[in-house]
């Protein structure tokens, strides 16, 4: 009934505001959609549009919500949570041909951009006046701005710099009522009313589709230095770091990867760290010349005090380039070792990081399950990859078992069950161990508020949909998730 | 059962009485005064405000109760001044969870035994945790170090029904779930009441430096300025000064860190900024204060400096009033300052004719604090964009209108 309906009568209304050239409606063009970063999740899209301007954003968005049926918002589809994932009975809005850099305002540090720019671009923009833009999530030469937006994104440099939400001043946004909204200061520090944009930030595309990004840009740093230092063990570099982050200095950025990470790079990229590493350590720091050049000493004085028994630094880019290339093919790498992997996100106050690591262990022990530890030690993320074999009985389910208790421990810990990834379709059941009723309860107000009707994005973040209230004023069209029974998702 | 009855018997700890004319909030008297202490205590004495329909407005140490609009009616202010502590300070996170009542002072001064401090300015003397998120007030040292909003991980609040709800945690990085926190910080109180703050904090600079240089007018001020913004001097902060509206131009740059990189960097502070330059260890009269008895604030982009202090020098001239500027140029948030002498006819002209100049810039000006009689025929807060949108969410958090009502933006 529903596929009837978006097969017929939603197309003819989506192709008359959009147009034939932005309506996929053909099944196997529709497939090459069914799933972002996180590809073992995959649902077929009802219907595609590729919009090309804000305008059929604005279109799509009011068509869906005359009639009711749900849309997802998509960049590059790089997202590793499931935030992207199609729905069936709906629409999947990409926003991939809207890479226009509108403004580069070097004097008032701004650029504003469309949402389908990717993350480097803007950097490249900012490159010939010597600014760049901070946030760097690993995947920035084709992840894009919009996409960070509804992640709130970070990169290994965010612990210095901060995240994404650091770095938006002001959007405007296609709200899940059709209505195109600006928001937040733009060019200006702050504008007077809520922070709508802090809001929207890293709400995962449940809040409306952002139309245009106005983003900071910063002085691209005097002196960039990247040390590399081997240790035994994971607990030696986890002290190094303490004592490091202790003694007051701020790095741009601290990875760790422990043996089993480093073995899978060697096999992948041919990384050429120290033989026998047990943990490397990754140190950046950035800044003015005067200031970084003491701090490189005395980082290393602190890896050479916890028992760093081979330190390199790179002597230029390429050197940096190399250091980094271990880290960086991580992910990827680890398919040399193992046929199948869970990526887990969680977050732990730095200090516990030794205490967590061990526990990790003898989980990955006592279940006979491989762990590889890829992480950002500085903020504590770990990227733990839970390795397996989906061809072996029971190993799979063997697996989640031992990440969903990595997760417990990260809570355990005080921390967070996401770092960077998003909670998406991915984690939505984990959200009532981080949260409270009431605290998730609440966080749906802001939902209720922006997406009364439930079509933005829904069956994401949250385990079970808040009804909205009648709000005065505002009509409210047939509650889709009603219907389509969001709870099958998970 | 009266209602000061059922507020004494929610404030276990804390406690309850009737309000008196020191308690008025912007001119606006209230009837009960409750100091709950902890998150629920707040609760249930929300509760009790929200079982009869009490309006409510969350107090700390008052430094600000007269910035935005008086509310509409305040029935019960909920002092928040009992609850002041550092609940939980992890010095090797360089994290710290803090009761909302805790002055700013008091948090430094507990942060810094560990060689750590908030890069957040006292501007207002006095003010507590919860007043400088509620009104999201940042100083100088957001030029490197972000605004308050940037440096809180979690927060703790309580709904205006009374229900106790928390945002973020207390690891520096996390992405479940919405982020409260920016929509809290900057709220004036009007979406529920912060009790509890989770900061991300930062090593105390061991050494630091103001390099301060005086020009003619704010012509001379657009070359080392920009020199400044595009340097590699990483200050932390930039600040401008105009004591009268068509007098000398100050500008300040704090260098901060340990003692070499703070001596080079402030060698090469001074040779941009040029002219006669002066240095020293200690803040120069003035730094990270606000100008005048009635003060407003304006925010424009980093570069709009020049033209923001030309404005102010004409449009100061023209309605016959003597503006002082003071403020972030490196992050493009200006102070303007009157006396108390000033003509309501005037201020508004001034006001008026700010956004008219600031709105093609892209910036906007907002009284934060001014007479309360001025205040009947001024718009506070100026335009605003996404306001329906604001008031959707205010309907959800608030429904009934009984936190700071009248309060914020467009009537919220």
């Amino acid at each position: 009934m529903i596929t009837r309906d978006l097969t017929g009568r939603l197309a003819d209304a989506l192709r008359r505001v959009v147009g034939d050239d932005a309506l996929v409606t053909d099944p196997s063009e529709l497939r090459t959609y069914e799933c972002d970063g996180l590809s073992h999740l995959r649902v077929v899209p009802g219907l595609v549009v590729l919009a090309r301007s804000s305008h059929d954003i604005q279109a799509v968005v009011a068509t869906c919500a005359a009639a009711g049926v749900p849309f997802v918002a998509r960049g590059s589809g790089t997202g590793l949570s499931g935030g992207a994932l199609p729905r069936a009975d709906g629409v999947l809005i990409v926003t991939s041909r809207m890479r226009d850099i509108l403004d580069v305002d070097i004097a008032n540090q701004r650029a504003v951009l469309e949402p389908g720019v990717t993350n480097l671009a803007v950097s490249r923009a900012g490159a010939p006046h010597g600014y760049y833009y901070a946030p760097d999530p690993s995947s920035q030469q084709v992840c894009s701005i919009g996409g960070n937006v509804a992640e709130n994104s970070g990169g290994a440099h965010c612990l210095k710099y901060g995240f994404t939400t650091n770095h938006v001043t002001g959007l405007e946004i296609v709200t899940p009522a059709g209505e195109v909204v600006e928001i937040g200061a733009g060019a200006a520090a702050d504008a007077p009313g809520y922070d709508l944009v802090g809001a929207f930030v890293g709400s995962e595309g449940t809040l409306g589709i952002a139309t245009k990004v106005t983003v900071r840009l910063l002085r691209a740093p005097e002196s960039i230095q990247t040390l590399l230092a081997a240790f035994a063990d994971t607990d030696a570099a986890g002290g190094a770091v303490s004592s490091i982050i202790a003694a007051g200095v701020v790095p741009a950025a601290i990875e760790m990867m422990d043996a089993l990470a480093i073995s899978a790079a060697e096999a992948a990229v041919r990384c050429e760290y120290p033989a026998g590493a047990g943990a490397v350590l990754i140190v950046e720091l950035d800044g003015p010349a005067s200031d970084v050049a003491p701090a490189l000493e005395e980082v290393e004085e602190h890896c050479r005090t916890h028992g760093a028994f081979e330190i390199r630094m790179a002597a230029d880019d390429e050197e940096r380039a190399r250091i980094w290339k271990g880290r960086k093919s991580a992910f990827a790498a680890v398919g040399r070792i193992s046929p199948d992997y869970i990526v887990q996100d969680g977050v732990v106050p730095r200090t516990t990081l030794p205490d967590v690591l061990r526990e990790i262990a003898r989980l990955s022990e006592q279940s006979g399950i491989d762990v590889a530890n890829v992480f950002h030690a500085g903020d504590g993320n770990l990227h733990p990859l839970v390795l397996f074999d989906g061809a072996v009985e029971g190993e799979e389910e063997r697996a989640e078992e031992v990440s969903a208790r990595i997760l417990e421990l990260c809570l355990a810990h005080g921390g967070s069950i996401t770092g960077e990834h998003g909670v998406g379709v991915d984690k939505a059941k984990s959200m009532p161990k981080m949260f409270s009723e009431d605290d998730l309860d609440t966080m749906q107000l802001l939902r209720c508020a922006f997406d009364p009707a439930g079509i933005c994005n829904p069956g994401k973040v949250f385990p079970t949909p808040r009804l909205c209230g009648e709000v005065p004023g505002r009509r409210q069209g047939v509650h889709p998730l009603h219907e389509a029974g969001v709870a099958e998702l998970f | 059962m009266s209602v000061l009855f059922e507020l004494e018997r929610a404030c276990t700890t804390g406690h309850a009485r009737p309000a008196t004319a020191a308690d008025a909030v912007d001119g606006v008297l209230a009837s009960h005064v409750a100091a709950p202490v902890g998150s629920d205590e707040v609760a249930a004495v929300v509760r009790v405000a929200a079982a009869h329909r009490l309006s409510l407005l969350a107090r700390g140490s008052g430094t600000k109760l007269d910035w935005g609009n008086p509310p509409t009616s305040v029935d019960l202010v909920v002092d928040l001044s009992g609850m002041r502590g550092v609940l939980e300070h992890a010095t090797g996170d360089l994290v710290a969870r803090v009761e909302a009542g805790t002055p700013l002072a008091a948090l430094q001064e507990a942060l810094s035994g560990a060689g750590q401090r908030l890069p957040v300015d006292e501007l207002v003397p006095g003010s507590t945790i919860g007043g400088l998120v509620a009104t999201g007030l940042s100083g100088p040292c957001r030029m490197l170090h972000g605004a308050v909003r940037d440096l809180i991980t979690g927060l703790t609040f309580v709904r205006a029904d009374g229900v106790v709800a928390r945002s973020g945690s207390k690891v520096v990085k996390n992405v479940a779930g919405y982020d409260l926190a920016r929509l809290l910080t900057g709220s004036y109180g009007t979406l529920g009441i912060i009790t509890e703050v989770i900061f991300r904090l930062r090593p105390l600079a061991t050494h630091r430096r103001y390099v301060a240089a005086t020009f003619d007018d704010e012509r001379q001020l657009t070359a080392p300025l920009q020199a400044m913004l595009g340097s590699q001097v990483a200050p932390s902060a930039l600040e401008v000064g105009r004591a009268q509206p068509a007098g000398p131009v100050t500008l300040v740059a704090l260098v901060e860190g340990r003692e070499a990189g703070v001596t080079v960097r402030a060698a090469g502070a001074a040779r941009l900024l040029g002219g006669t330059v002066s240095e020293t260890d200690t803040p120069p009269a003035g730094w990270a204060t606000l100008p005048g008895t009635t003060t407003l604030k304006v925010s424009a982009g980093v570069g709009a400096t020049p033209a923001v202090l030309a404005a102010v020098r004409e449009l100061g001239a023209e309605h016959g009033c003597s503006p002082s500027v003071r403020g972030s140029a490196g992050v493009g948030v200006l102070y303007v300052g009157l006396g108390p002498e000033v003509a309501p006819g005037a201020l508004a002209g001034l006001v008026v004719g700010l956004r008219g100049r600031l709105g093609a810039l892209g910036g906007n000006a907002v009284v934060l604090r001014c007479p309360a009689e001025v205040k009947a025929s001024l718009d506070v807060w100026g335009p605003v964009k996404g306001l329906e949108l604001m008031r959707r969410v205010k309907a959800q958090f608030d429904p009934d209108r009984r936190l700071a009502p009248g309060r914020f933006v467009g009537g919220i």
